[in-house]
């Protein structure tokens, strides 16, 4: 095994995972919300990206912005007709509610869409790569999830820490009722939040479907990458995100070098590792 | 005749088969300090809760210069001009100084920009807080927190302002200061609406008094008056008449 191609592989694969994550924390971070149907979102995504590639003929990459914005009002709509209704009070309702959002999502698709695996083609990009030298070798499109997933840090911590949307954000997250006595109006800044999340999501989604041949029942594996991501890099920052993800990538793709069989387990292990060792994350702001 | 600034109407508030705010009405005018007295769970803070909006009251209702804002969520009523503090300060822990009070001003006040800016600092500057203006506010200490509290109400641009023990816990010194602020915000025009158990903070700003006990209504008038009457004293000092 070549540690050093290992290692980096791991990584551009962890862009990935930092892009499933990313969308997740900004939920849970303003809402204190885990978002159980997470990973049928991003299922959703792909298919929604591979419907448009198939009826307009656009280029894969092409398709993410207009992804993006579809999501983004989609992820509105639902934050504000279903999401906010369990808002507030017990932490079960948001679980169950979302949970059950996750059996609808797949249900439909495997419906509308069969249990088929599909994936997006990308066309020669798909094999295109970057010598390192050394007989190293970089392939374009992880390289672009990896630059993707930097740059979704970069502008959601803008977002979060240089915008006033952002400060009303970090009010609400920390005292709902005075952010809301202050004259925020936290059901609609709720709604901007997961429209947020949901724009990470469709980025994800496209490139899942890129990246891997998916079914309608991947959801759940996708919400566990994103969750372990979240849990290792820690909350309070999205570099800690990214890092997490890059982390989870690289512990995967370790794991599938020793045995083709090892790659997911060896990814739980580090999760269950941090869990134990450091809780609050490797890349936590500690208060 | 004008509407009042502020009219509180018949409000009643029950807690199962508790009522903590039993038929309440006052109103309140705008350069006003109403300082509201009672013993501990005479209802003073629901009243406030009713009025800001954090609660709704079984049956009565708010008005703000005439407009009924009963059934109004709290940051409408906030927009509206109805400025609140709490008696346990409650800063966002993790924004600064500066960012609790420009959330306020933002979103509260709804000015943009620059004049949220010049409004933010004109409160830090008002309540002394200016210096600590980059601290988060989780770290400040007991004085600090209560001069953040009454910044932010301020800087939601309030008509009119709900004070519930802001001077409480305090050493003497430090509450003259918090008196010396309630006068300037009078003078300002705000109407101010203040919870107190420090009596001689209170009458040294309040031009009217009101006393709660159980709920009701006791009392309401010239401070003096009301302080010298023989229910408040029993009541409240537990002084026999």
């Amino acid at each position: 095994m070549n540690w050093l191609d290992t290692v980096i592989q791991g990584t551009l694969l962890g862009g990935l995972y930092a892009l499933f994550a990313m969308g997740l924390a900004v939920i849970y971070g303003v809402m204190k919300q885990i978002n159980i149907a997470h990973g049928d979102f991003i299922v959703l995504a792909a298919y929604l990206a591979l419907g448009i590639v198939a009826a307009t003929g656009l280029h894969p990459f092409l398709v993410i912005p207009l992804a993006i914005v579809v999501f983004g009002f989609f992820g509105y709509a639902v934050q504000r007709t279903i999401l906010n209704r369990t808002i507030g009070g017990d932490i079960l309702p948001p679980l169950v509610v979302t949970y059950g959002l996750s059996i609808v999502i797949e249900n439909a698709l495997q419906q509308t869409q069969s249990a088929d695996p599909r994936s997006i083609k990308l066309g020669a990009l798909e094999t295109a790569s970057v010598p390192l030298g050394g007989g190293l070798a970089v392939g374009v499109f992880p390289l672009v999830m990896l630059v993707t997933a930097i740059v979704v840090a970069i502008v959601l911590e803008i977002v979060f820490n240089r915008t006033r949307l952002g400060m009303a954000f970090r009010a609400v997250s920390d005292d709902r009722e005075i952010a809301s006595i202050m004259g925020v109006r936290d059901k609609r800044l709720f709604g901007y939040a997961t429209a947020i999340s949901f724009a990470v999501i469709a980025i994800a989604g496209v490139f899942m479907g890129i990246k891997f041949t998916f079914t309608p029942s991947l959801g759940p594996n996708f919400l566990l990458y994103a969750f372990e991501a979240v849990v290792i890099g820690g909350m309070g920052s999205f570099w800690g995100t990214l890092a997490g993800g890059i982390v989870l990538g690289i512990a995967q793709a370790i794991g599938f070098a020793l045995n083709p069989g090892w790659g997911i387990l060896a990814g739980h292990l580090v999760f269950l590792a941090v869990l134990l060792v450091r809780p609050t994350g490797i890349f936590a702001r500690t208060a | 005749m004008p509407s009042p600034l502020v009219e509180v109407r018949n409000v009643t508030k029950r807690y199962g088969a508790l009522t903590v705010t039993r038929d309440v009405s006052f109103s309140l005018e705008a350069g006003e300090v109403l300082g509201i007295l009672g013993p501990n769970g005479a209802g003073k803070t629901t009243l406030f809760n009713v009025i800001s909006g954090d609660v709704a009251p079984e049956s009565g209702h708010v008005l703000l210069s005439g407009v009924d804002v009963t059934k109004l969520r709290p940051h409408e009523r906030c927009r509206r001009g109805i400025g609140r503090s709490y008696q346990i300060a409650r800063p966002f822990g993790g924004l600064t100084v500066f960012e609790n009070v420009l959330v306020a001003a933002l979103f509260g006040a709804q000015s943009a920009g620059a004049d949220a800016n010049a409004r933010a600092v004109d409160v830090l500057d008002l309540t002394g807080l200016r210096s600590k203006a980059n601290r988060l506010a989780g770290g400040l200490t007991l004085l600090d927190r209560k001069r953040l509290e009454f910044a932010r109400a301020m800087a939601t641009d309030p008509k009119v302002l709900l004070l519930d023990e802001i001077a409480g816990g305090l050493t003497e010194h430090e509450a003259a200061e918090v008196v010396a602020v309630v006068r300037s915000i009078k003078e300002r025009g705000i109407a101010v609406v203040w919870i107190e158990h420090v009596v001689h903070a209170l009458v040294a700003v309040a031009t009217r008094m009101l006393v709660l006990a159980a709920g009701a209504k006791l009392a309401e008038g010239d401070p003096k008056d009301v302080l010298a009457s023989a229910d408040v004293r029993r009541v409240y000092m537990g002084i026999e008449a």
